[in-house]
């Protein structure tokens, strides 16, 4: 069912209304993210729009994904991000900017790219799914598929986790010379 | 149920936008990293969303697109990692988070 014909048709659930809820929420913490002056609404509106995907993770039954973003996206990037606005005493950033022609234009290219994408989304009518597999989403499920058929990308990722530590700690430490 | 992914596709497609439109629009190099934080996590939400309602075993559903999203997940925080601490540098050459005024690559 298309996503027109689901609200024409009145089929609408309760996972639609909590969809429609967490979807505007998100959108509008986003808009939060781009649109406000201050660093630190920024981070908030950024934390809302995380725990708002968390939950819509959970309305896809990704439950374990929906921890991950919650602990790590939610908990430990913000956090972060958070502690550097703060370390650095940021103020609000100076009006100005790109001028108005670049802004409109990146608007406009935005809102081609959302109709582009979307009236295909819109219009294609796919098959129902059924209900998700029982252990769909679970610890086990993912963490089998993570070290068995994704075995090698672990590894390049554990491998460029390391090397962001070291890069990190030597660009934090040395002074930068102009 | 909401039963295709084409909605979570469709939010996932604004976020990005909204995204990339701060990358874009914004001079503040921690505005510009919560942008590209958000673009990632578009990225992930259409990656469950599709991986949700794949035909998989026993009922719908595929482990895949989680496990993708994990290593997302991961390269997301080795980026505002390293970011955090270019941005940390340039505020101690500069004193400003401005990205008009690091300017040392561009000709």
């Amino acid at each position: 069912m298309s996503l027109v014909a689901g609200v024409v048709l009145g089929a609408i659930s309760i996972q639609w209304v909590a969809f429609l809820v967490l979807a505007v929420v998100a959108i509008a913490a986003a808009l939060v993210v781009v649109l406000h002056r201050s660093p630190v609404v920024g981070a908030m509106g950024l934390v809302t729009n995380f725990l708002c995907i968390a939950g819509i993770y959970v309305l896809l039954n990704a439950y374990f994904f929906a921890a991950l973003q919650v602990i790590i996206y939610a908990g430990a990037v913000v956090v972060l991000i958070t502690f550097v606005i703060m370390l650095l005493n940021l103020q609000p950033e100076a009006k100005g900017g790109p001028g108005v022609v670049p802004v409109a234009l990146a608007a406009l290219l935005g809102l081609a790219l959302i109709a582009v994408v979307g009236r295909p989304l819109l219009e294609y009518a796919a098959p129902e799914a059924g209900p998700p597999a029982p252990d769909f989403g679970t610890v086990a499920q993912v963490g089998e598929a993570l070290f068995t058929v994704y075995f090698y990308p672990f590894l390049a990722v554990s491998l460029a986790l390391l090397s962001a530590m070291v890069g990190a700690v030597l660009l934090a430490k040395r002074r930068l010379e102009d | 149920m909401v039963g295709d992914p084409g909605p979570y596709l469709l939010l996932a497609a604004v976020l990005f936008v909204i995204g990339a439109f701060g990358v874009i629009s914004r001079r503040g190099a921690i505005t510009i990293l919560m942008s590209i934080e958000l673009m990632l996590n578009s990225a992930n939400l259409a990656l469950i969303a599709v991986s949700r309602f794949l035909p998989g075993d026993g009922g719908a559903g595929v482990p895949d697109g989680q496990v993708i999203g994990f290593l997302v997940l991961a390269i997301a925080a080795a980026e505002v990692a390293v970011g955090l601490a270019i941005v940390i540098a340039m505020f101690r050459l500069r004193e400003s988070v401005d990205v008009d005024l690091a300017r040392l690559l561009r000709w």
